[in-house]
């Protein structure tokens, strides 16, 4: 009994760093993060038997993972506020004024993150922080390519705004 | 002869690497032309290296333990131990420790100036009689007396224009000298700490970067031979919108 389970978790195992490395990047919070990374592992180990022998396990225990936080941050934006689409956000960050100057690109990156509709920042950390393919991206988070493309583009330049902005525009009040 | 039109998604492709060799180099031939797409590209490729900077440490970090004596599951258990295994594994393997030195070396510095800047934050800021050694009325002494210990020119950032007034500094002992703190207050009483220490190297400047320490958040950065923490009990937006005003003062 205890043997398959060890032989899956052994695998897995080697992808605890990743997982929780990813999910601090996209939740923003050590103690969210490995609160998620522990419900992932424990449904990844309860649906062990739906992970298909030869497939790419990292990919599937990021689906996994992903599932719960966008199940999560479903559930508390409809007791809180309502969600912000892509569409919405883009609109607000159009409002904001443009930058007054580019001198300095020094800014906390880890916010800005939480700034992005949580879709978006999950493809961009996906691409530039997992270094997935777009296809392994859009696997991971049962999405068309094309989807993937335009979160890609639209996170990174929203992000790319946000940290140019002139001081004193208060970007990061926003999203809180 | 021309090449056919970039798209977004080939830009794209090419700050990740997944255009063939012939393809790269005429993207690379169009933004040698076109300004407005180079910048994107080049921001592109900071936030994938800064992703790496930021968020690495945890590749190497041991797993918490201490989940695991979080409610029941047996699984849950066996998780960390597993985890705990492989990392006392990778710990003591070379391959473990030069990646460890890699990744947190240069970090090292700049999270031990967050810890000791939110502890003489939460030690001085409520402090009602003696907050600060010399007050705000005796600003020129204050910055000529810190500057002298510290051995090198400070300037104190003024944030009357986000709506803190300064208070005034203190002088205290930092991880290897003096170092100093200068305290500011907004109309409501909140209180807001700058530390700044001197180190004997200089160093590039890093990104922000922002830590908590028990209900004190801490933006810090580190820039040649000094190294700063504004901390405050203030949610982080606050915080940020006013370490971007230091900074901007410190580098007019």
């Amino acid at each position: 009994m205890d043997q398959p389970v060890e032989t899956f978790a052994t695998r897995a195992m080697q992808y605890i760093p990743r997982l929780r490395r990813y999910a601090r990047a996209l939740t923003g919070d050590n103690n969210a993060a490995d609160d998620l990374v522990q419900d992932a592992l424990e449904r990844a180990l309860l649906k062990q038997n739906r992970w298909r022998e030869g497939t790419d396990l990292r990919a599937w225990l990021f689906t996994v993972m992903h599932n719960i936080f966008i199940n999560q941050v479903r559930s508390a934006a409809a007791n809180r506020l309502v969600p912000m689409d892509d569409v919405a956000a883009d609109a607000m960050a159009e409002t904001l004024p443009p930058q007054a100057t580019d001198r300095l690109e020094i800014r906390d990156l880890d916010a800005a993150l939480q700034a992005l509709p949580e879709e978006q920042r999950a493809v961009v950390l996906l691409v530039g922080l997992e270094q997935m393919t777009y296809e392994e991206a859009a696997r991971v988070l049962e999405v068309p390519i094309g989807t993937v493309m335009s979160r890609l583009s639209r996170g990174r330049e929203r992000l790319r705004s946000l940290l140019q902005r002139a001081p004193g525009s208060n970007p990061l009040k926003v999203v809180k | 002869m021309n090449a056919a039109p970039v798209t977004e998604a080939e830009l794209h492709a090419y700050v990740d690497g997944g255009l063939s060799p012939a393809r790269k180099a005429e993207i690379a031939q169009y933004l040698a032309q076109h300004d407005g797409d180079a910048r994107r590209v080049a921001a592109y490729r900071q936030q994938n290296q800064q992703f790496h900077e930021i968020y690495d440490g945890l590749l190497v970090e041991p797993v918490p333990l201490h989940l695991q004596s979080a409610e029941g599951a047996r699984t849950r258990r066996i998780w960390y131990r597993y985890a705990a295994a492989a990392m006392l594994m990778l710990a003591s393997g070379t391959l473990g420790w030069h990646l460890h030195d890699r990744v947190t070396g240069a970090r090292v510095q700049s999270i031990q100036i967050a810890r000791v800047a939110a502890m003489a934050h939460a030690v001085y800021s409520p402090e009602v009689r003696h907050p600060v050694e010399v007050g705000a009325d005796q600003e020129e002494h204050l910055v000529r007396w810190l500057s002298k210990r510290l051995g090198t020119s400070l300037k104190i950032p003024h944030l009357a224009p986000q709506g803190y007034a300064l208070v005034g500094g203190r002088l205290l002992p930092g991880e290897r000298g003096p170092a100093a703190q200068f305290m500011y207050q907004d109309a409501k009483g909140q209180r807001l700490t700058l530390y700044v220490r001197v180190s004997n190297e200089a160093r590039a400047p890093t990104a922000f970067r922002f830590a908590q320490e028990n209900g004190v958040g801490v933006f810090y950065w580190l820039d040649g031979r000094l190294g700063y923490a504004l901390s405050g009990e203030t949610d982080r937006a606050e915080l940020l919108r006013v370490a971007d005003a230091v900074y901007q003062q410190l580098n007019p």
